[in-house]
């Protein structure tokens, strides 16, 4: 019998994003088995999470309430889970794709010896069970994939995979859940931005030209500032480009960066990691230039020249420049 | 706020830490992939092997602690034969020695299986931390280390951007946070640290290095030196099994520009002023 357990993540009393979106994915995984999905929540003073919950169509919101909770730390929140999963038997958890989940969720299937299927974008039901959909290689392939390990199967959900608009609501019972095996492994000293001094708000850009490890190195920017300026854009980054410190930390788009929406993305050398795909794909227009036709970034784009971009781009900003001039 | 990352190592900084390391080799995948005939992986055959990217930070992180404190760093790694190419580029970097989990018994696992392996081996000897990447990438699990965090029953910290070691036997740890944010938390050792991309400037290797690293040691273990039920690593003990891949499908799809750089860089601009009105 299909049990699908949908645990959320949460701050300030609110409902993470992703947290909506795997509640979506849980109640639909739930459904392909015929049955109806259940919330798990663990916190301390989480009553309005557990409102919000309660407001969708799930047979119960188990709640996990205990000063051990205040904090999310992975050995209080795998420690619940496991002793959870043990009283309750259910055969799938459903996890937001997110830096909290992640990060316990393979000790849990260690601990309950369960099945891991991480980052998961899509499933199918078919007679032998549930095919998973995953990115592998950064998103350049997707991989279909079969748990073959013990119940219960862990999943997490990648951002977007799933519409939160997709919720089903309706109502559902709140019911405690026992938090005594909540096993703290880690002191919380504090929270600090990742860079240091001002931060670039690239959020306001109407204009966004992004560059990615096919730009090749720090000294081979200066084509690429001159086509942000003959756009009046702001340069952003994918991660590679960070991590390899030609630009600064700040200037970083996706998951682990800033998540923008401008009018004009312009995307150059960037081959379209999901993790960079989640930061920008609700931009207006998407423009990209990249060496590899294959390239992800192309599934997302409006527009897209297979090329090297450091031919394409001067010709770019003379083109763009000469439309300005004639434009007057 | 607080300054974690980038602060200078105390004095204080603790005894000699031993450290493992748990490193994997990849598939250079820059440039255009081909399906395996069986359709699920790609033909890794012309592809050149390199250690994961994040697990070339873990190992520079570990020798820079190791380096302070006076310690050891050991490298672990499992797969195929060529996996000794990688493991002789990280003693080429400095790491003591090296461990090979060499068994066709271990072909074949995925995040659960390897990080038990992994795990098995590392508890042979006495560690102080095991440092390895967040995420491969290939599989791209992001779970290997937090299992082998579980079966060693050791705290851990996935996304690591800064480990400062304390006195007393804790270590202070910067962890990635999603939105640009950090947390800064404090772990008793032993512990194993899932180090992100970007923590630190992983060296390069020297000639010296290079030449010293011909005479350390890589040990081969298998399955049964580590006294693993051959049914409980690689394929047989993972819990996840790959039916097929693909090139995913274009979603909508971009509206390709033809033609040499100048043709389509002009028409770019064209539709960027005529559809898009931004310029």
């Amino acid at each position: 019998m299909a049990k699908v357990w949908i645990v959320v993540q949460h701050r300030d009393g609110k409902l993470h994003r992703m947290s909506r979106e795997a509640v979506a994915a849980g109640q639909a995984l739930a459904a392909a088995l015929g049955g109806r999905g259940e919330a798990v929540l663990l916190g301390s003073g989480v009553d309005a999470v557990a409102a919000a919950l309660a407001g969708y169509d799930l047979d119960a919101v188990h709640v996990a309430d205990a000063p051990a909770l205040a904090d999310y730390t992975p050995g209080g929140y795998a420690g619940v889970l496991a002793a959870a999963v043990a009283a309750h038997g259910p055969s799938h958890l459903v996890f937001a794709h997110t830096y909290q989940s992640v990060e316990y969720m393979a000790r849990l299937a260690h601990d309950v010896g369960g099945s891991l299927v991480p980052e998961i974008v899509s499933f199918e039901g078919d007679s032998e069970g549930i095919v998973w959909t995953r990115p592998v290689l950064g998103g350049k392939l997707t991989a279909r994939v079969r748990a073959t390990g013990p119940s219960p199967v862990l999943v997490s959900v990648q951002s977007g995979s799933f519409a939160a608009d997709d919720a089903v609501a309706g109502s559902a019972e709140p019911c405690p859940l026992d938090a005594s095996a909540a096993a703290v492994d880690r002191e919380i000293l504090g929270v600090e931005a990742a860079a240091e001094g001002e931060q670039i708000d690239l959020t306001a850009a109407e204009i966004i030209v992004a560059v990615g490890r096919g730009v090749g190195g720090a000294d081979k920017m200066g084509a690429v500032e001159e086509l942000a300026k003959a756009l009046g854009a702001e340069i952003g980054a994918s991660r590679p480009v960070i991590d390899g410190g030609w630009l600064e930390r700040d200037r970083q788009i996706g998951s682990s960066g800033q998540t923008v929406a401008p009018k004009l993305y312009v995307a150059l050398g960037i081959s379209g990691a999901i993790q960079h795909l989640v930061g920008m794909k609700g931009s207006g227009t998407i423009v990209a230039i990249n060496k590899d036709a294959g390239a992800p970034i192309f599934g997302v784009a409006r527009y897209g020249i297979a090329g090297d971009l450091h031919e394409v781009v001067p010709e770019l900003t003379a083109a763009i420049l000469a439309a300005k001039e004639a434009a007057g | 706020m607080l300054a974690v990352r980038g602060e200078p190592p105390g004095d204080q900084e603790s005894a000699a830490m031993r450290i493992a390391v748990c490193v994997k080799q990849v598939p250079d995948t820059e440039g255009r992939l081909r399906l395996a005939a069986d359709g699920r992986w790609i033909d890794d055959e012309e592809l050149q092997m390199v250690v994961n990217e994040s697990d070339e930070y873990a190992l520079e992180e570990a020798l820079q602690i190791a380096e302070r404190t006076g310690g050891e760093v050991v490298v672990f790694g499992l797969g195929p034969a060529r996996v000794a190419e990688a493991l002789r580029k990280c003693l080429a970097l400095g790491a003591a020695r090296a461990v090979h989990l060499l068994d066709d018994a271990f072909a074949g696992g995925d995040a659960m299986s390897t990080g038990r392996a992994l795990a098995a081996a590392v508890a042979r000897e006495e560690f102080d931390l095991v440092l390895t990447g967040s995420q491969s990438d290939d599989d791209g699990f992001g779970a290997t280390g937090s299992v082998v965090a579980a079966c060693l029953g050791w705290p851990h910290a996935w996304l690591v951007m800064g480990v400062e070691i304390e006195d007393g036997g804790t270590a202070k740890v910067t962890r990635e946070m999603e939105s640009g944010m950090n947390e800064v938390l404090r772990l008793r050792l032993p512990a194993v640290l899932e180090i992100q991309a970007g923590i630190n400037n992983p060296r390069y290797a020297s000639l010296k290095g290079i030449m010293q690293a011909k005479r350390k040691e890589i040990a081969a273990v298998a399955a049964a030196d580590l006294g693993l039920d051959p049914g409980a690593v690689g394929a047989a003990g993972a819990t996840l099994e790959v039916l097929s891949v693909a090139f995913p499908a274009a979603v909508g799809g971009a509206q390709m520009l033809e033609g040499d750089a100048a043709t389509a860089a002009k028409a770019l601009a064209e539709a960027l002023q005529k559809e898009v009105g931004v310029i």
